[in-house]
Formats: C-alpha cells, sequence, structure tokens
C-alpha cells in the first residue's frame, strides 16, 4: 500500500508543474493587456505603459517570469493579484470555504439521491420508474445552469417567496468568520435564526449545482449495476437462494461501486466549473465568481495562482479516490 | 490582528443591532466587488461608491444631481490672476471618524490635504508604493502629475495649489474620487505600526458614513457617522449587498432584500414600472456613444464621405431597438446635461437617397468597410452588435458593404486605437468630472490620435479652441469656445454621434431622499427609508 501511494505520488510532481506551465503560459496567450486595463476606457501612455509593466516584472523574458513565479509557488507566495492589489492567497483561503461548503452540500445530494436512483432504475429496467429517472437525468445534464438557476429563483424566492433570492445568509446577522462554513459559524455565532437562515441560503444553489453530478451519477450507477447483475457469480448468488437484498445491495452493489466512485471523484472538476455559474447567479462569495472576474481583468496572478491550487485540489481528490479503489477492490493495489 | 480588528468590529456592530432593534437600514444591491477601499488606486465606479462617497469627502464636492462643483472640505476657494494659484480655504472644525480600529485625536487640517496629494503624485512619499503595483491609475490619468507644481500649507487651515500652467477643469478634478482627503493621523499610525495595507481594507475618512466591515465578495457594512460635518444621515445603517446578475438583483428588489439597485436589464424596465411596490429614477447619463471613423484612412479623410455615412444612419432605430426607447440620438459629442452643449447644432437628417448621392459626388463607388461591435455593454451602448446590424443595413441602402467584426474587450480597446486601424468603431465614454475638457479634449484632441481619440482626427481649429477654453478660468468664455468646436465638430464628422443613454435607477417606493448623479455615482447621503 505504501508503495502504491509513493507511486501516485511520485505522478503527482510532473503533472503539478505540467499544469502551472500550462496556466502560466495560456493566459498569456490571450489576446488583451492587463496593464492596458488598469485604466479602463481610458487610453493609458505608452511611457505609463511601460512603467507600471516594469514594475509588475512583465518585461522580463518569459520563462524568468515563469522561474520566478514558481520559486516563489514553492515557498508559499502566489503573488499579488494585479486589479485589486491583495494576496491570491489569501484571497483564496477566504472564498474557498464558500465554494468548499457549496460542493460538499452538491455533491452529497448528487450522492444519496443519484446512487438509489440509479440502482433502482437497474433493478426495475425499463419500467416507468427507470425511464421517467434516465429522462430526468438526461434533461438535468442538457440544462444550462445560468437559466436552471434563474428559473428556480423566479419559482421559490419570486412566486412562492420560500427560499430568500441570493447570498449566504440574512443580511441581519452578522457574526465574525471562524471557519468560514456559513452553517457552523451561524450554529458557533448562537443568534437565534441564523442556522435557518444559511440552511434557506443554501437550498437552492445546492439544487442548481448537485443537477449535473446528480445525473452523471445516476446514469454511471444504472448501467454499472447492469452490468453486473447480468455476471455469473449474482445469478449463482441467486441460484443459491439468497434474498434479493443481499444480491442487490452487496454481492452486485460493490462491484458495481468502483466505477461509480470513479465518477464521482472526476465530479470535483465538474463541480469546480459548475460553481463559477452556480456562484455567479446566487451572488455566492466563492472562488468561482472571483476566478471569472479575474479572467474579465487579464489579472494574471489571480487566474494562474487560482487554477494551480484548484488542479492541487482535484489532483488530492483523484489520488484519494485511487486509494480508495486500493480498499474495494484489493487487485488495484498490485 | 487583522482578523482580530475586524472580529472585534463585527462583535461591536452586532451588539449595537441588537441593542438597536429599530434601526433603519438601508441595502443596495450593488453590481460588483470593490477593488478595495483606497480611491487612488483604482478606477473602477463601483469602488469609489464603495469607498469615495461613503467615507470620504474631498476639498469640492459635485452638488447633488449636478456636475457643478460647490464648497465640500474647503468653504471657499480662490484663484490668482494669472490662474496658476488656487488658495483653498479648509473648514474648521471637521471631524474623522472614530472607529473601533481608530481613534482620531485632532480634527481634520492642512497636513491631512497634503498628504492625500503628495501621496499618488510624490514618488519618495512612503506611501506612494504602499501596496504592490500602486499605480494611481485616476490620479495620472488626468494628467496632475503634469500639472501640478507645488502645494503649500499656508497655515493650518489654508492650502495653497500652484500649478505649472492654466487649467480650468482643474477644479472639477480636485471633486473627483481619486482626490479623497485621507486622514494623516490614521496613515503615520499605521505606517509606524507596520499595517500599512489596512488603509486598503479599513478606510477612515471624514465622511457621511463609517466604515464597519467587508466580506469579500458578498457585504460589506456602514453606519452612519455621528460627528459628520455635513448633519447626521436618516438611516442607522448602510449596506451594500453585492449581487453580480441583474435578473437577480430585480429578483431581490421585488422580494424586498435591497431597497435600490443599478443597472437593470432594459427588458426588465417595463415590468419594473408596472410593479406598484417599485418606483424609478431616469436622468439622462453623462455619457455618448459613437461610430468613430478612421479620419487618416481613405475614403474616410474626406469630409464629405463622412458626412455621407452619417446621413445613412437612422439613430432612433437603432435608440428603439437597443434601448428599449431608455436614450436619446446624440448630435453633439457631448451630453446634453452638460454645461456648453450647444442644442443650435443641427443634426445631419436621416435621408439615404442623400446619402447615396453625396457618396458618389464623393467619388466612392462599391465601398465595403468594418465597423466594430464592442463585445460588452456598456451604459452608453447596451449591445453593439445589434447596433452595428442596424447599421450595416442602412448602410447596404445606399450601396455600402459592411463586415462586422469583434474582438474580445480587452483586445478591442488595444486594437480600435490603433492609427492604421481598418473600419469604423462603435465606442463610447462616460464623463470623470463633467467638464466638457474631459469628452472634447480627451477624445477628439489632436494629443489623443494613437489613444482615446479613435477618430484618429487631428483638426488645427478644433484643437485651438479646445485648448483655449482648457486655459480660460470665466466659465463664459469657455462656453463659447466649447459651443464654437462643437460646430467644428459637426462640421467634419470625425465620429456619427449615435445615443446618450438613460441611466434608469429602480427602487423601492419607500425609499426617499434618493437624489440621482448625471456622473453615475451611486451616493447615499441624505437617503431616508418611510416608515
Amino acid at each position: 500500500m505504501l508503495r502504491f501511494l509513493l507511486r501516485r505520488l511520485a505522478v503527482l510532481i510532473p503533472t503539478f508543474i505540467g499544469v502551472s506551465i500550462i496556466a502560466f503560459s495560456f493566459i498569456r496567450m490571450l489576446p488583451g493587456d492587463p496593464v492596458a486595463l488598469l485604466s479602463g476606457e481610458r487610453v493609458m501612455s505608452p511611457e505609463r505603459h511601460a512603467e507600471i509593466s516594469h514594475q509588475l516584472g512583465f518585461d522580463r523574458p518569459i520563462v524568468i517570469q515563469y522561474l520566478d513565479y514558481l520559486w516563489g509557488v514553492l515557498r508559499g507566495d502566489f503573488g499579488t493579484s494585479i486589479s485589486t492589489k491583495g494576496s491570491v492567497l489569501e484571497q483564496f483561503l477566504q472564498l474557498f470555504p464558500a465554494t468548499l461548503e457549496l460542493s460538499i452540500c452538491a455533491i452529497i445530494v448528487a450522492i444519496v439521491l443519484g446512487i438509489p436512483a440509479g440502482i433502482f432504475a437497474a433493478i426495475k429496467r425499463g419500467s416507468f420508474f427507470d425511464q421517467s429517472v434516465m429522462g430526468a437525468a438526461l434533461v438535468g445534464y442538457s440544462m444550462p445552469i445560468f437559466w436552471w438557476g434563474l428559473l428556480l429563483i423566479i419559482l421559490f424566492s419570486g412566486i412562492l417567496q420560500w427560499t430568500p433570492v441570493s447570498g449566504r445568509i440574512s443580511l441581519m446577522f452578522f457574526f465574525p468568520q471562524v471557519t468560514g462554513f456559513m452553517l457552523i459559524d451561524s450554529l458557533l455565532s448562537g443568534q437565534e435564526g441564523a442556522f435557518k437562515s444559511a440552511v434557506s441560503h443554501l437550498i437552492l444553489p445546492t439544487i442548481v449545482l448537485a443537477t449535473i453530478p446528480l445525473a452523471v451519477i445516476a446514469r454511471q450507477t444504472r448501467s454499472a449495476m447492469l452490468e453486473v447483475l447480468g455476471e455469473d457469480y449474482v445469478r449463482t448468488a441467486r441460484a443459491k437462494g439468497l434474498s434479493p437484498f443481499r444480491v442487490v445491495g452487496v454481492h452486485a452493489l460493490r462491484n458495481a461501486m468502483i466505477p461509480v466512485i470513479t465518477t464521482i471523484g472526476l465530479q470535483v472538476g465538474v463541480l469546480m466549473a459548475g460553481a463559477i455559474l452556480t456562484e455567479t447567479i446566487f451572488s455566492w462569495p466563492g472562488i468561482g465568481k472571483w476566478m471569472v472576474d479575474s479572467v474579465f481583468r487579464r489579472d494574471y496572478p489571480v487566474i494562474q495562482g487560482g487554477l494551480l491550487i484548484i488542479a492541487g485540489i482535484i489532483m488530492l481528490v483523484n489520488l484519494v479516490v485511487d486509494l480508495l479503489y486500493g480498499l474495494i477492490n484489493p487487485r488495484i493495489r498490485h | 490582528m487583522i482578523r482580530k480588528l475586524t472580529f472585534a468590529a463585527a462583535l461591536l456592530a452586532a451588539t449595537a443591532l441588537a441593542g438597536a432593534a429599530n434601526a433603519k437600514t438601508f441595502v443596495y444591491c450593488s453590481e460588483a466587488s470593490p477593488e478595495g477601499f483606497d480611491p487612488g488606486l483604482y478606477t473602477g465606479g463601483n469602488t469609489f461608491d464603495a469607498s469615495a462617497h461613503p467615507v470620504y469627502n474631498r476639498l469640492l464636492e459635485f452638488k447633488k444631481g449636478t456636475t457643478e462643483v460647490e464648497p465640500g472640505l474647503a468653504e471657499s476657494y480662490e484663484v490668482s490672476d494669472d490662474g496658476l494659484q488656487y488658495t483653498f480655504k479648509l473648514r474648521q472644525g471637521v471631524k474623522f471618524q472614530t472607529t473601533d480600529f481608530f481613534t482620531p485625536t485632532r480634527e481634520f487640517n492642512a497636513d491631512d490635504v497634503i498628504f492625500s496629494f503628495e501621496r499618488p503624485w510624490k514618488e519618495d512619499n512612503p506611501w506612494h508604493k504602499y501596496v504592490e503595483g500602486a499605480s494611481w491609475e485616476y490620479f495620472a490619468g488626468m494628467g496632475m502629475p503634469e500639472l501640478l507644481d507645488k502645494i503649500e500649507k499656508v497655515d493650518d487651515h489654508t492650502v495653497r495649489f500652484t500649478l505649472k500652467r492654466k487649467e480650468a477643469p482643474f477644479l472639477a478634478n480636485v471633486a473627483m474620487p481619486f482626490a479623497s482627503i485621507l486622514s494623516k493621523e490614521y496613515a503615520d499610525k499605521l505606517q509606524a505600526d507596520g499595517k500599512m495595507n489596512q488603509m486598503n481594507q479599513m478606510p477612515l475618512g471624514t465622511g457621511p458614513f463609517t466604515f464597519v466591515g467587508y466580506q469579500q465578495d458578498a457585504v460589506i457594512r456602514y453606519k452612519a457617522n455621528p460627528d459628520y460635518w455635513g448633519g447626521k444621515q436618516p438611516i442607522d445603517d448602510l449596506v451594500f449587498a453585492i449581487t453580480t446578475d441583474a435578473a437577480v438583483r430585480y429578483q431581490k428588489l421585488k422580494a424586498g432584500e435591497c431597497h435600490l439597485m443599478p443597472y437593470p436589464n432594459a427588458a426588465d424596465v417595463a415590468s419594473m414600472k408596472a410593479d406598484p411596490s417599485l418606483k424609478i429614477s431616469e436622468q439622462e447619463g453623462l455619457n455618448v456613444a459613437y461610430l468613430a471613423y478612421n479620419a487618416t484612412q481613405a475614403p474616410f479623410d474626406k469630409v464629405e464621405v463622412r458626412k455621407a455615412l452619417n446621413m445613412a444612419i437612422n439613430k432612433q432605430a437603432i435608440v428603439d431597438a437597443v434601448f428599449q426607447g431608455a436614450a436619446t440620438p446624440a448630435k453633439n459629442p457631448i451630453p446634453p446635461t452638460m454645461w456648453s452643449y450647444n442644442d443650435a447644432i443641427e443634426d445631419d437628417k436621416y435621408d439615404p437617397e442623400a446619402a447615396k448621392a453625396a457618396l458618389e459626388a464623393a467619388g466612392v463607388k462599391d465601398l465595403s468597410m468594418k465597423v466594430w461591435a464592442m463585445p460588452v455593454a456598456r451604459p452608453y451602448m447596451l449591445n453593439a452588435r445589434r447596433a452595428a446590424e442596424l447599421i450595416q443595413s442602412d448602410f447596404d441602402k445606399i450601396g455600402v458593404k459592411v463586415e462586422i467584426v469583434s474582438y474580445e474587450w480587452a483586445e478591442y480597446l488595444d486594437k480600435s486605437k490603433a492609427k492604421d486601424r481598418d473600419g469604423a468603431v462603435i465606442l463610447g465614454w462616460t464623463g470623470d468630472n463633467g467638464d466638457p475638457d474631459n469628452f472634447l479634449d480627451t477624445l477628439l484632441g489632436c494629443d489623443a490620435v494613437g489613444g482615446n481619440n479613435r477618430a484618429q482626427w487631428c483638426n488645427k481649429e478644433f484643437d485651438d479652441l479646445v485648448t483655449k477654453a482648457k486655459e480660460a478660468s470665466d466659465q463664459a468664455e469657455r462656453t463659447k469656445l466649447y459651443e464654437e468646436a462643437q460646430v467644428v465638430f459637426k462640421r467634419e464628422a470625425p465620429w456619427a454621434t449615435l445615443d446618450h443613454s438613460l441611466a434608469i435607477v429602480p427602487m423601492r417606493k419607500e425609499v426617499q431622499g434618493f437624489v440621482q448623479s448625471p456622473l453615475g455615482d451611486f451616493t447615499f447621503d441624505g437617503v431616508d427609508l418611510a416608515e
């Protein structure tokens, strides 16, 4: 197991360097100049432009800029935002809990609903239930997030007035950020109604962000189950007279879970991408919105720093998923 | 330490909120996060709405709802006969805000003014580079470093600015957000504590609202400044709820989650007007959208060709299609709300037949050209692609083939500056300080060719008039010169002026005392909520 872990870790290092090169160079290939953007529609004189470029170090050879950046990253310095002049790492750490909280809620919803739905659809293959679940999954998967979010807001916040429109908690509540997770902080604050308000603000964004992973997990679970249910050992188990629950729940499910876990691991990337739009619609102060704004401002340090940290997180999650395989299926360890 | 301070601030505010159960809280659904809280460092209007306007004051201020300047922290000023020296008499008894992160021990005086102007100006000032990449963009953009010769303290309550050349718009510049007055005492303390960065995170000034806290990308909180020299505010708390999407802002406004919002979607305005819980304030914005020909490239170097094309554009159709009527067709390069607007000028009449004949007379046949459409919506042009399509069909009627091109915004701004640019560019401008110079010289002066002057148009007659107007200090004389300059502009037609848009501000019925600023600022000084 240790060797397996070390081998996986060894792959991470070149991957990380590769990502850093891509993050660093691709942004610079985008047309548009971060220095000129500082002055908006007002045009900056060439002398001033040169002066500011020099200050920011953009006049040095790109390889030197990259090595300098990498050296900074290795020491934990992700640079300073060009537009806000704040530390990239500090901003990330401040915003990330909001994204994480939303993503965790969304993936929990997707797993808790998606796996059972997929299992039942597989067992009742061809039934009305199966067809409705798969139809709903297809719709969920194809729905534009932005439109879906707005639709929910208009229905549940506008017409029915069941949920608040946007934000993380009602403006009435104002307490210090301890963990950055609103659900926990609202409980810690001890203010009456704060936790309820935080939950009510989470509902719609969670539904929106969970939609695609939910659809993917349900479809994947269904097809993995169908494959496993046709295997000889399942037939043997049935022939032995085991209860249907034991056959499906123990013999089939465990084997069907391997591709499903892979899929769940891959959803982390999908969540990050979905968070960008979800956060924009629901004014959710997370890293998705922060990254999008930075792309428009060509804020190189923020984009490359943000990309690197997110890529690092996705790599770690996938590492954990790989280790989980090992637990579920000992053959993979070797 | 900062975290601890914010914590303390939050606790204090929480207790204060709990204590005053009937506190009046005004919530503004702002459209973007502020870049920071030091107005000198940035150029974004939403940053100024969150910093310069609530927290700070300036020597002169824009009179509410106008572009005229009135006394602010300076009670009065005198201009020397040669027009080079401006002596400001400072208001006495003005207190800086007392917050849980700083308690001032002295009142506002000349040292604060000198500190505030030397910071962006003098490179050896310790605050000049207090954050990485500080470039004081607005201060530089308005030409202040080249304009200022010296600033002296005459006594504790008198400051004298000496300029290197005569420049009347200087007074308007002093009223702009970048010229906000900071507390030198606060700055000295931050410097001594080694926490200079805090200036950009926890602002402290003399303005109507005291900064309480900012939760990044989510909420900014202020409370009324009890010591404000302009009197106490009718509301107790001011909250900015940052809401990027216009449709979501509208839903929040409807649900009563905020009281006022900027920049509604044009398509929503009709239903907002029909909603009994809302009301709408409208004002012509201080802006213009234009189609700039490249006056250095054939055949657009000929006045007759530019004039003919101008006659072919149906501006009313653009206003109707793009703004659903929330704009007016433009005939001059400056908006009608600005002083010196020359209303006597007649616009080129929309007349495709005459346009076609004029084009033929100019010897131009089978012309095909590019029209550049901005990829983003700006207040002066909500949908440039749609406008370009209308222009395309208008030009088609007179036999001119148009290819519409567009680039990503940053690239668009950059490429459209090129002197040898191919084609006519749709772009616009929102005024900075309400001075006509800020449109006429900034956008059409010879110095701006290859830069803001997208028409690459340098006309000596026009340039002389505008330069003369800049140097004259008598407003009546300046008005006359600018009126003449507009006549030259119309005759020479470097642009097709397209529209001046209306700024529409929806708010809840209970909001009282909100005055729309022609400069596009959102200020909440004096705003109240009806019971």
